[in-house]
């Protein structure tokens, strides 16, 4: 009896493992399939220009203000930082560089993607979660509207092609607010500064970071819309969803984010 | 004398028609939970079926089941005799573009404005650009009792009355061929009801569409149906003509029509 629940112990927590990672295994093929049959709407009839230009407004453009605020306190602390850093070696003149390249390889896009998870992924989630629950997504299909193709096409779309664009303007963003800085705080020469980091930069710098913009939009608008479609239950079970989506996204982000810098920068 | 002479007569006219739904042995569990238990029942083209039952009897999970919104755990679902569950999703979009479907909160689109939701389907289908749409639209709300201008307003702005209204248009402008009313006058005042019920007939008898209607009014009931099913204990322990609910002759049935506290239905309530 005793020895019998002593052996099962260790099996008990083996069994609850593998339940785990079959659960996890469940879900992943859930919302690769999910994403698939979303994609493949994209590029079947009738489109929906009108919804697709709604999501495009809400991430790119409505994001801009808390974006762009975050790029230029990121870029002035970069500047603050490598500097105080960099003066003990006596290299405060890699503080351009050090702006730049952090900036446009990591921190524009990493930084874009959690705030616009935070925004958007939790917008998606509650807006599709709602529709869940309120049976709106089962009066779609009765009025022979695809609930993916209607709901989820369009903001996978936006998000892809915003993201990029939102983190450009955080990149021009992020270096100014290194350069205010750098020429009012630090004593640097503007236009010094300036052709440093324009000297300095490289493209793949820049387009690498727009390839991690896209990614992280398609990842944060799939987790939006993901959660908020099987969502269940409620004004509880949305805001679950909601959370759930922005907990995903950020982790996501983080994740592919070294994936993505493994794959442009380590040879 | 008479009677056999009639019998003949009848016997054409109902005979060879397939029903218009046809469902046979469906079961649907939630978790431990058996709502539906074997759902035999068959609504003949151009026919009003009422379907009555207690508060969570099963009423909506039925009518999801026949949409395709709820998988049955068996059974079988058929339209104009062809089985709905062993259908490609292509034809089962064919069959839901003739049907029409009124939720029972409404489910009305809150982003998008009253007249866009009413003509939903008709601009999905391309059957009207959107300025037609908007006329439409104004002739639908017209026919729920309902003012033009209330198509600019969003679902929201609206009593939990006229979104029904707003949601009983939707379900029935795209003139479909099978419509579901899932409690089509609850929370409206006696009139409206009236007007309601008055309404659906309508598209029964214009369109030759074939109803299915849900509710917990007798009156509304007996002015809707030609036929009405009562479904309890996930069964339809009754079905027959909607004029004598209140005097079938079925204790259950006549129990729940005159809404009687003793009877077979015991009211599961807690003191
Ligand atoms: N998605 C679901 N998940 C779990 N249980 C459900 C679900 N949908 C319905 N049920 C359960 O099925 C039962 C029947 O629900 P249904 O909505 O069909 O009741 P109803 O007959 O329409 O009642 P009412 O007259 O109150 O609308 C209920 O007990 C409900 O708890
Ligand atoms: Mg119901």
């Amino acid at each position: 009896m005793s020895s019998s629940s002593l052996l099962a112990r260790p099996l008990d927590g083996l069994a609850a493992l593998g339940r785990a990672v079959l659960d996890l295994c469940r879900t992943a093929g859930a919302v690769t399939l999910f994403a698939l049959n979303a994609v493949s709407h994209a590029v079947r009839p009738p489109f929906h220009p009108r919804l697709l230009l709604r999501a495009f407004l809400e991430v790119g453009y409505f994001s801009l203000p808390v974006v762009g605020l975050t790029a230029v306190f990121t870029g002035m602390v970069l500047a603050l930082q490598s500097f105080s850093g960099f003066s003990r070696f006596g290299a405060e003149g890699a503080v351009a560089n050090v702006v730049v390249l952090s900036i446009t390889r990591e921190l524009g896009p990493v930084l874009a993607g959690l705030m616009v998870s935070g925004r958007i992924g939790a917008a998606f989630a509650a807006e599709i979660g709602t529709m869940r629950v309120t049976d709106q997504i089962d009066a779609l299909t009765t009025l022979s509207t695809d609930p993916i193709k209607y709901l989820v096409t369009p903001r996978l779309l936006a998000a892809t092609l915003a993201m990029p664009l939102l983190v450009l303007v955080a990149d021009v963003l992020g270096v100014m607010g290194g350069y205010l800085i750098a020429t009012l705080k630090l004593g640097f020469s503007g236009p010094t500064y300036l052709k440093a980091t324009l000297d300095f930069v490289q493209m793949t710098d820049v387009v690498s970071g727009l390839v991690k913009a896209a990614v992280f939009g398609f990842v944060v608008a799939l987790m939006g819309t993901w959660c908020g479609y099987n969502s269940r239950g409620g004004a509880q079970g949305v805001g679950g969803a909601t959370t759930k989506a922005v907990v995903a996204s950020s982790i996501l982000i983080l994740a592919l984010d070294y994936v993505l810098t493994e794959a442009f920068f380590s040879r | 004398m008479n009677e056999a002479l009639s019998a003949p007569l009848d016997a054409p006219v109902a005979e060879p028609a397939v029903p218009k739904i046809r469902l046979r042995g469906l079961r649907k569990a939630f978790g431990p939970k058996k709502v539906l238990d074997g759902v035999d029942l068959d609504v003949m083209p151009g026919s009003s079926m009422v379907i009555l039952g207690g508060s969570g009897s099963g009423k909506s999970v039925t009518i999801k089941c026949i949409l395709g919104l709820i998988t049955p755990d068996s059974g079988t679902i058929e339209i104009d005799g062809r089985n709905v569950l062993a259908m490609s999703a292509r034809e089962r979009e064919a069959v839901l573009d003739r049907t029409g479907m009124l939720f029972q909160n409404g489910a009305l689109f809150d982003s998008l404005p009253v007249w866009e939701n009413v003509c939903f389907k008709l601009l999905a289908q391309k059957r009207l650009d959107r300025r037609q749409a908007r006329d439409k639209a104004a002739q639908a709300l017209a026919d729920v009792g309902l003012d033009a201008s209330v198509g600019d307003l969003s679902p929201a702005e609206l009593s939990g009355g006229m979104q029904k209204r707003v949601a009983l248009a939707r379900a029935i402008a795209s003139e479909p061929e099978i419509i579901f009313f899932d409690e089509p006058t609850t929370g409206l005042d006696p009139i409206m009801g009236a007007v309601i019920d008055g309404l659906i007939v309508d598209c029964v008898k214009r369109l030759g569409a074939t109803a299915v209607t849900i509710t917990h009014d007798m009156a509304s009931a007996r002015r809707i149906g030609d036929h009405a099913a009562m479904i309890h204990q996930g069964r339809i322990v009754w079905t027959g003509p909607a004029a004598t609910l209140g005097q079938t002759g079925n204790p259950i049935v006549d129990q729940f029509a005159r809404g009687e506290r003793e009877g077979p239905i015991k009211m599961e309530l807690r003191r």
